[in-house]
């Protein structure tokens, strides 16, 4: 599975963020900071993504979205949560249509923080889930015996 | 005649940062009807007044949208501000409108870059997106933050920007222009481009003021409708004049979001020219007793505030009518009749703010 | 700033008014409701920058017409006042039944008993 850690392909979903912190997402992709140069690749399908990104918090609308994107996705599979909503909702955490932090409905392997988080942040985060990606596919090899 | 199809989009879909999900019904290729569902980001912050107060509630506003940021901070300081009484400096003034200015830069070249991702140019997207790093450069240098910056707050501006900086600014906006003419030359200029948003999604200038068109997409039609003519912040010192066009389809829509950001450019040089020294805050005391509207012009379009306070430290309401709210009807009737593989442009072309319209 | 004009009406006027206003070249901006002592309804609008406030006292559960057969796209605004606070707008063109923003929570903008 070392292709895999090589490169990377992420899935990008904006639960109920403000924008800020997706437009971060996006920025890490663009020349300056340019994560492509390690062969990271934003899919806008689930199923070539091997760690999902989500922004802002989740609410009871999209919940069910959420959890067939994870779903979808094949193992081994990583879920980073980006920004301070998607970690515990944030400023909106008092909202009446806001549940909470990702982690109310995926188990989040990576928190990043930051209102909105920084690009730096947000690829440190990325390059966090890559270890533990490589981990769970070693998990995975050694169950099936591989 | 063909099947009628009903084909959903969304909420996650590739061309949209945000979910906004609409049901297409299909004719063959043709949309016929288009239904939106919203409500993906609806978090109810209008509600956050009875938690927050007056002042806290600043920071809320400006997480309205991480896009427009600034403008909707703004809004929201000058509807207290009115409904106080409070004069701010005239520095704060200006420099309110050489953020504001500069927000509107960064916006619209986001979603340029976000165009041409639609239509599949890559490296197009790319380019506008490395140029809008350099003003997202001066906003760091500025205020500290890169998409949220907490400046604005009731009675003025938090920073003050020094003489010097303002001069680097400006050189800074010198290259940004050289760049943007270039990159801007492809969007007007180029063959494939021009055959993917010429033509394409016409709204008629009737349309455009029938359905409450705002921003650019009713300026594109044909309707002169700019708040910054009206002189709020430093706008009634300042030279311009609304950029309109009238062919009503995705390529105006384009070339007046590009006029705009020379614009931008120019407005912000008028500004370090007339920038006067002094205070940038004044003290405020007591707390809003009675009501205001507020209209100001943000990158999408008008955008109106209303606050009610009752004396006390919490408002009774406090409420924001977004510039895509108002444009979604407008982009309902542009759907009806195009062709499926035109859906993403048509989206994109009113410069959607999800997150503000569900708020 | 454009000037504030809030002129207060009652709610069966509010047809003839703003059929008024429509013809008179207005476009319509934004309606507002707050929940403060029953309902208090504003209708916007704009001609040449100025901006005019129709204002509506109703009580809590008044019913009040639709004006999405004059303004069709007052509809978004109805649905949202109609499911955020529970207004009781009649006969709206495109009625979404209180499933706009499909909120899991029963119009939280009302409040009980403030009447």
């Amino acid at each position: 599975m070392k292709f895999v850690k090589k490169s990377p392909w992420i899935l990008h979903y904006d639960g109920s963020s403000c924008n800020g912190c997706d437009i971060e997402v996006l920025a890490c992709l663009t020349p300056l900071y340019d994560v492509e140069r390690f062969g990271i690749i934003n899919t806008g399908n689930p199923k070539h993504a091997d760690i999902l990104l989500i922004t802002g918090s989740v609410n009871e609308q999209n919940i069910p979205v959420v959890k067939q994107l994870y779903e979808q996705m094949a193992e081994p599979k990583v879920v980073a949560a980006i920004g301070i909503c998607a970690t515990s909702g944030g400023i909106f955490a008092e909202c009446y249509n806001v549940v909470g932090g990702v982690d109310k409905v995926l188990p989040v392997d990576v928190y990043v923080p930051g209102c909105a988080a920084r690009p730096e942040a947000i690829i440190d985060g990325v390059v966090k889930a890559l270890a533990i990606l490589e981990e769970k596919s070693k998990d995975a090899r050694k169950k099936t015996g591989k | 005649m063909g099947n009628r199809t009903i084909v959903p989009f969304g909420p996650q879909h590739p061309v949209l940062p945000e979910p906004i999900h609409l049901d297409l019904v299909l004719e063959d290729e043709r949309v016929v009807e288009a239904i939106p569902r919203i409500g993906y980001i609806h978090r109810g912050l209008e509600k956050l007044v009875e938690k927050k107060d007056f002042q806290q509630y600043t920071f809320v506003a400006e997480r309205i949208c991480g896009i427009c940021s600034f403008m909707h901070g703004m809004g929201y300081c000058m509807t207290i501000e009115s409904i106080m009484q409070i004069e701010i400096p005239e520095r704060a003034k200006f420099l309110r409108t050489i953020w504001a200015e500069l927000s509107r830069m960064h916006s619209h070249i986001l979603w340029l870059g976000l165009l041409a991702d639609a239509f599949g140019f890559e490296s197009l997207f790319m380019q506008s997106w490395k140029i809008r790093e350099q003003i997202l450069d001066i906003f760091e240098e500025t205020t500290g933050g890169r998409v949220i910056f907490s400046v604005c707050d009731i009675g003025g501006v938090r920073k003050d920007i020094s003489a010097e900086t303002l001069q680097k600014i400006v050189g800074i906006l010198e290259q940004v222009d050289k760049e943007l003419k270039e990159l801007t030359e492809v969007f007007l200029k180029d063959t494939s481009v021009k055959s993917r948003t010429k033509g394409v999604g016409v709204l008629s200038k009737q349309a455009a003021f029938d359905l409450g068109a705002v921003g650019p997409m009713a300026k594109a039609s044909g309707v002169e409708l700019d708040m910054r003519t009206q002189g709020y912040a430093a706008y009634g010192k300042l030279k311009f004049a609304p950029i309109i066009d009238t062919k009503g389809d995705c390529y105006a829509r384009t070339k007046v979001r590009i006029k705009e950001i020379f614009q931008s450019i120019d407005l912000i040089k008028q500004c370090v020219e007339l920038i006067p020294e002094g205070e940038i805050k004044v003290k405020v005391t007591g707390n809003p007793s009675g009501e205001y509207f507020t209209q100001i012009e943000q990158p999408r379009g008008e955008v109106v505030y209303y606050a009610k306070g009752n004396g006390s430290k919490f408002l009774d309401r406090m409420r924001v009518r977004t510039p895509t709210f108002a444009n979604v009807p407008a982009l309902l009737e542009t759907l009806k009749g195009c062709s499926l593989a035109d859906v993403p442009i048509l989206i994109l072309t009113i410069d959607p703010c999800i997150s503000c319209t569900e708020r | 700033m454009g000037q504030q004009t809030i002129k207060a009406i009652s709610s069966n006027e509010l047809l003839a008014e703003v059929l008024h206003l429509k013809n008179d070249g207005y476009r319509l901006v934004a309606i507002t409701c707050t929940c403060k002592d029953g309902m208090e309804l504003s209708y916007s609008f704009d001609k040449n920058y100025e901006l005019l406030n129709l204002r509506i006292n109703i009580g809590l559960d008044e019913d009040i017409a639709s004006i999405s057969f004059l303004y069709p796209f007052a509809f978004l605004y109805e649905n949202e006042i109609k499911e955020l606070f529970g207004v009781n707008i009649k006969d709206i063109a495109v009625d979404f039944n209180n499933s706009l923003y499909k909120i899991p929570v029963k119009t939280p903008f009302r409040k009980e008993g403030t009447e």
